[in-house]
C-alpha cells in the first residue's frame, strides 16, 4: 500500500514543500503526498523528478508541476498560468480549468486538463500530449513544433500559428486558423492516435469526429518573391 | 507587472465590511507592485437631494500639512456649507462648490496639494510605499462602501509618486486601474490636448483614463467608449473601472496581463490572481472565470 504523506501550506513554506519533494521523499516504496491548503500558490510541485502520486488538494497559481519528470500530479481545482510548463514525463491532470500557457515548451509526459484552458495553450509545444476537456483560448499551440494537442471543445482564434510539426485535433469549433495552419483530412492512424488518448483520459468521444490541423509548411523557407508581405 | 483589485458587495450586508475585504487582497498584491498603492472606494452620496454637494479628495506632499488653516483659507475664499476629513496628508473636502472654480483656486492657493478624486460617491487614497503600508496608514480596513477597486504599482514606465500611482480618476465618480502598458499613449494625449483635456501626468494609464471620460463627457456610454478605447488603445492592459454605481473589467485582444473573477450570490471580487482572493468567505464554491479579450464584464451596485 501506498505510504500517504500529507503537506500542510498553512503550516510550510512552497520552499519546504519543494525542497522536501526533491530531497526527502521516501525512494523505497510508492509514495502518494497530498498537499493542502495551495490557495493559489505558484510553482507547487515544480521540478520532480520522482514518479511519486501527488494530489494537490485546491485551486493552485503560475506554473504549478513545471519541469515535472516521472511524477503524476492531480489537481483538485483551477491551475494559473504555465501549468506543466516544460513537462518531460509523467502525467499533470488538471480536475478544474488552465488558465494561459498550459504546457508550454513540453518535451513529454501527458497534460490533461478536464475543463477549459485559455489563450496559448501548447504554445512551443516541442513533444508529449496535451488533452483538453473543454475549449482552448487563442494563439493556442503558437509555434508548436512536436508532439500533440487534443481539443475536445471549440478552439479560439489564430490556432496552430506558425505551426512546425505538432499536430491539433479539435472536436468542437474552431474560430479560426493561424498563419500557416492548415485542416487536413482524418486518416485511420490519427483517429487511432486520437481515440487512444481519449481512452487513456476515460474520455467517451467519436474520435473520428475531430477535425485535424497541421502545418502548410509554407513558412519554413524565406520567399525572396513573397514580397515580405509576411 | 502590477496588481489589481476590485470588489463589490452585492449583499448589502457586506457593505460595512468592504475595507475588511480589501486590504489582504492589496496585501497580497503587493508581491506584483510594492512601490505604490491606491483604492478608490464608492459609498453613498453626501446629501441625497442636494446634487451640488460633492466630496474632494486631496493628497498633501507633507503628511503634517495644516489642514485646519487650509479650510479657513477655503472658507474664506469660496464659501458655502464645507466639511474636511482629514487623515494625516488624506483629507476629504465636502462643499458645493463648482470643480472648476475650485481647481483653479487649489493651483492658485496651494499648487502643492492634489486634487485626487471628484464626485458624490467617491473617495480616493494613493501614495507611495509598499501596499501593506498605505492600508495601515490611511485606514482601509475601516473603510465601508458599495464597491471599490485597488492597485498595486510596480512602475516601469513614469515616475514613482502619489500622483503617478493608480487609480486614475477624470470627470466625476469615475476611476480607473490598469495592469499592463500602453505603446502609444502620447499619440493618444495629444489627440485629447487637441480638445482641451488637461493631464496632470506623464503616465500611460492617465491617457486611458482621459480617453474614456472624454468619450463619456461627449455623450457616449461607457461601454460604448470601451469599443472605441479597443480601437484606440495600443499595447497591453487589463483596466479595472468604477463609476458610482458600476464595476467594469476589460482585457486587451492578447490579454497577456491577467485577471480573476470570483463571483458569489453575495460578491464580485476582482483580483490579478486567485491566490489573492483565496482569503474570501465562500470563494471555494464561487464561479471562477478569466475574462476573455475585449470583452467588456460589469456588475452594478
Amino acid at each position: 500500500m501506498d505510504r500517504l504523506i500529507q503537506l500542510d501550506l498553512g503550516r510550510i513554506t512552497v520552499r519546504e514543500l519543494n525542497n522536501y519533494l526533491h530531497h526527502e521523499l521516501p525512494t523505497n516504496l510508492p509514495v502518494h503526498v497530498e498537499i493542502l491548503n495551495p490557495n493559489g500558490m505558484h510553482s507547487l510541485a515544480v521540478g520532480l523528478n520522482v514518479p511519486a502520486e501527488i494530489d494537490i488538494r485546491g485551486h493552485a497559481g503560475y506554473f504549478i508541476a513545471g519541469m515535472n519528470q516521472k511524477a503524476n500530479v492531480t489537481v483538485h481545482g483551477n491551475v494559473g498560468w504555465s501549468v506543466a510548463e516544460n513537462i518531460m514525463s509523467g502525467t499533470v491532470r488538471v480536475k478544474g480549468c488552465a488558465s494561459e500557457c498550459a504546457g508550454a515548451s513540453g518535451h513529454g509526459g501527458l497534460l490533461f486538463i478536464e475543463n477549459d484552458a485559455s489563450s496559448r495553450c501548447g504554445i512551443s509545444l516541442k513533444g508529449g500530449e496535451i488533452i483538453v476537456g473543454g475549449s482552448v483560448g487563442h494563439m493556442s499551440a503558437f509555434m508548436a513544433q512536436a508532439g500533440t494537442l487534443v481539443v475536445c471543445g471549440d478552439a479560439g482564434a489564430n490556432l496552430g500559428d506558425s505551426l512546425y510539426e505538432a499536430t491539433i485535433y479539435v472536436g468542437g469549433k474552431i474560430h479560426s486558423l493561424g498563419a500557416d495552419a492548415q485542416e487536413e483530412p482524418m486518416t485511420a492512424a490519427d483517429i487511432a492516435h486520437v481515440a487512444g488518448l481519449l481512452e487513456r483520459v476515460g474520455i467517451r468521444r467519436d474520435a473520428a469526429a475531430f477535425k485535424r490541423v497541421a502545418s502548410k509548411r509554407s513558412l519554413y523557407h524565406w520567399h525572396a518573391d513573397a514580397g515580405q508581405e509576411y | 507587472m502590477c496588481g489589481i483589485v476590485g470588489f463589490l458587495a452585492k449583499n448589502t450586508d457586506l457593505r460595512r465590511s468592504l475595507g475588511e475585504f480589501v486590504v489582504p487582497m492589496l496585501t497580497c498584491m503587493g508581491d506584483r507592485g510594492p512601490d505604490s498603492a491606491g483604492l478608490a472606494v464608492f459609498g453613498d452620496p453626501v446629501d441625497p437631494v442636494d446634487p451640488e454637494l460633492r466630496r474632494f479628495n486631496l493628497h498633501a506632499p507633507d503628511r503634517r500639512f495644516d489642514w485646519p488653516t487650509f479650510k479657513e483659507q477655503f472658507g474664506n475664499r469660496l464659501g458655502g456649507r464645507i466639511e474636511l476629513n482629514a487623515l494625516e496628508n488624506h483629507a476629504v473636502l465636502i462643499s458645493p462648490v463648482e470643480p472648476v472654480r475650485f481647481q483653479a483656486w487649489l493651483t492658485e492657493s496651494y499648487p502643492a496639494l492634489h486634487l485626487l478624486s471628484t464626485g458624490r460617491v467617491m473617495d480616493v487614497y494613493k501614495d507611495e510605499g509598499h501596499p501593506a503600508e498605505i492600508a495601515r496608514r490611511y485606514h482601509f480596513s475601516q473603510l465601508t462602501g458599495t464597491h471599490g477597486v485597488g492597485h498595486t504599482r510596480m512602475a516601469t514606465e513614469s515616475a514613482v509618486s502619489p500622483a503617478h500611482a493608480h487609480p486614475f480618476t477624470a470627470g466625476e465618480d469615475f476611476c480607473l486601474v490598469h495592469n499592463g502598458s500602453l505603446s502609444n499613449p502620447h499619440n493618444v494625449r495629444r489627440k485629447l490636448e487637441k480638445r482641451g483635456v488637461c493631464f496632470e501626468t506623464d503616465n500611460d494609464t492617465e491617457a486611458a483614463c482621459r480617453f474614456l471620460e472624454w468619450r463619456m463627457s461627449e455623450g457616449n456610454s461607457l461601454e460604448s467608449a470601451l469599443q472605441q478605447a479597443f480601437v484606440e488603445l495600443d499595447g497591453f492592459y487589463t483596466l479595472l473601472m468604477a463609476t458610482a454605481d458600476q464595476l467594469i473589467l476589460v482585457r486587451d485582444a492578447f490579454a497577456c496581463k491577467p485577471a480573476v473573477v470570483a463571483e458569489t450570490a453575495d460578491y464580485v471580487a476582482i483580483s490579478s490572481e486567485y491566490r489573492a482572493l483565496a482569503h474570501l468567505p465562500g470563494v471555494k464554491e464561487a464561479n471562477i472565470f478569466e475574462p476573455d479579450p475585449e470583452q467588456i464584464y460589469s456588475w452594478t451596485a
